[in-house]
């Protein structure tokens, strides 16, 4: 697939940084959001290839999963465009949004697991509501998908609340891919786990994505994480995207945001909204 | 953005009587009113966050009942609904019915034998439970068990962002949550108020009977002389409405929860204080419907 040629790499020759040949799998343009006065989305510009893997950086706070939550169409954008596939989805009916909502898998930052059942039917859940499989069936299937992210067959009868964080993750990121999506998104996988932990999940995404050949947003403020999954990084600060490139320029970006965000320093050019007394 | 609480935050004392207590636990948490802007200002602004609310609130009402009439329907969450509101909520309505029967015989005696009317005592009964007591009381206890467990389940989904999660898997909150719980709600009702209706009228049969010496059959046959079908309908069709009227301000507080248990907390509270008065305004304005001279 000239595709994969094409995006693996994120800087293809002859080509300048962030243009593509075909449509790209996700496009967001100048978008727009703010809460009241507070805004959190000031003219963001993104691009995600097919079958690509890419990172959004930035500090908390700064809208990375208000970002997602307006690609998935979860809030709605003030101003600005947003396509899947070519196609502009901020102006959808219930039906088409439902549509489209099923290209997507997404892993909350909390899990958001439905406490109320359990953890098969958990993943299992887009399988029976959405795809209508006969639920014995979808039961064997969500058996299949825990034991792909490490998990025995006997968690499958546990609930949620009875799981570690850890496991709540993986059940998470077992119910993101149950249904084969094609665009994944992961909001801060990592966030809250010890690094052994973070690094399976790390591996289980990159194992996830190949095996599926999906498009993946990842956001996170886990540097090693985003070195790992990553096929190119994007840095957001004050609702921008200040800088993209692929992960292997992350270190000699030139930016100072970008190293100062990398190296974890408290003193450069972003300044923390902490009160000095 | 509790609707009712956040329009009483806003206002001054005028509005505050109009739905009074809909949200005064939350008020004084999020208090503060710019004390020196002109009355006309503050009215004004009033009116415009008080339209808000409404206009959320008749949204949100539109869109959920119409998402009960579109397929997919969830029959298995239905009926878990069904469940829950019919079948849990028996011994709590049945045991309000059978007191309120009983001291509803003892207080009617009481007031009709000092003017020689007591046989009036079983038709006083029947009409009071069928026509107002069933209902109302069978609605408050529902309000309270039954709104406070949807606003919080739903509020909590809500703030773990489990409800954003059924959208991402295909599957519309309205349908999933919100419509099931609707549909039991104004079906289970009535069913409840029935079965509060014979539990209430037997409860001031035994108190007739065992405590106040009328004959059984005699207060039987006065319990039937004077009863038409519409007393009990018009309680069922009250029932109806309440059940609706419960069912959605669960839903609707919930959904509209945010930030936590506060959030969540804040939301079980606005709902079976609203559900409640509105309980206490449809009931006026059903019997006002149904009364003729
Ligand atoms: N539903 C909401 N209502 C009001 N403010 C919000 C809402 N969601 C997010 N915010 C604000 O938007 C900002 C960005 O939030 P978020 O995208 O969650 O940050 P992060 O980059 O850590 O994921 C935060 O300051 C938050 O307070
Ligand atoms: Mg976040």
């Amino acid at each position: 697939m000239s595709a994969m040629n094409y995006f693996a790499d994120g800087t293809p020759v002859g080509t300048p940084p962030g243009t593509f040949v075909e449509t790209p799998k996700l496009r967001l343009t100048n978008l727009h959001k703010a809460f009241g006065s507070k805004v959190v989305l000031n003219g963001l510009d993104l691009e995600v290839g097919r079958a690509e893997s890419l990172v959004v950086i930035g500090g908390s706070g700064t809208g990375k999963s208000v970002m997602l939550k307006c690609a998935l169409g979860l809030l709605r954008a003030d101003s600005g465009s947003i396509q899947i596939d070519g196609e502009e989805t901020t102006r959808l009916g219930t039906r088409d949004r439902e549509r489209v909502m099923r290209k997507f898998g997404m892993l909350f930052q909390g899990a958001a697991l439905f406490d109320s059942l359990p953890v098969w039917e958990n993943v299992a859940f887009g399988l029976i509501q959405g795809q209508k499989m006969r639920r014995d069936q979808a039961k064997e299937v969500a058996v299949e998908k825990l034991a792909a992210v490490g998990l025995a067959k006997e968690v499958a009868e546990l609930f949620p609340s009875e799981l570690s964080g850890g496991m709540q993750k993986r059940v998470a990121l077992a119910r993101a891919i149950a249904t084969q999506p094609e665009i994944i998104f992961f909001d801060e996988p990592t966030t809250g786990l010890d690094p052994i932990m973070a690094d399976v999940i790390n591996d289980l995404i990159i194992k996830c994505v190949k095996d599926l050949g999906a498009t993946a947003l990842s956001i996170t403020h886990d540097m090693a994480s985003a070195r790992k999954i990553a096929d190119r990084i994007a840095m957001i600060y004050k609702g921008k995207i200040i800088w993209h490139g692929p992960v292997s320029e992350i270190d000699n970006s030139g930016n100072p945001y970008v190293d100062q965000f990398i190296h974890g320093r408290a003193d450069g050019p972003i300044q923390m909204e902490v009160m000095h007394p | 953005m509790h609707g009712f609480s956040r329009s009483l935050n806003a206002s001054g004392p005028n509005a505050v009587n109009r739905q009074a207590g809909a949200g005064e636990r939350v008020s004084h948490l999020q208090g503060c009113h710019g004390g020196s802007m002109g009355f006309l200002t503050t009215t004004g602004r009033a009116f415009l966050v008080f339209l808000e609310a409404t206009g959320r609130l008749m949204l949100f009402t539109s869109l959920a009942i119409s998402h009960c009439f579109r397929p997919p329907f969830y029959f298995r969450l239905i009926t878990r609904q069904m469940i829950d509101i019919g079948y849990y909520s028996l011994p709590v309505v049945g045991l309000t019915a059978l007191f309120t029967g009983m001291v509803l015989a003892l207080q009617s005696y009481t007031g009709f034998a000092r003017f020689q009317a007591e046989g009036a005592v079983a038709t006083v009964v029947v009409l009071s439970i069928t026509r107002e007591l069933g209902p109302v009381l069978a609605g408050l206890m529902v309000a309270g068990r039954i709104g406070a467990s949807m606003a919080a389940e739903i509020g909590t989904m809500r703030v773990t962002e489990q409800v954003d999660a059924l959208s991402t898997l295909a599957t519309n909150p309205f349908k999933y949550l919100v419509a099931p719980r609707l549909i039991a709600g104004l079906t289970m009702l009535p069913f409840l108020v029935l079965v509060a209706d014979i539990i209430g009228v037997f409860g001031g049969f035994l108190i007739g009977v065992y405590r106040l010496d009328f004959n059984p059959a005699a207060y039987i046959g006065r319990t039937w002389e004077y009863l038409e079908p519409m007393d009990v309908i018009s309680g069922l069709v009250k029932a109806g409405v309440f059940g609706f009227v419960i069912a959605l301000m669960g839903c609707y507080h919930g959904y509209q929860s945010r930030g936590g248990a506060q959030g969540v907390g804040a939301a079980t509270t606005n709902a079976v204080v609203s559900s409640s008065i509105l309980i206490l305004v449809f009931n006026y304005l059903i019997t006002g419907l149904f009364f003729s001279r």
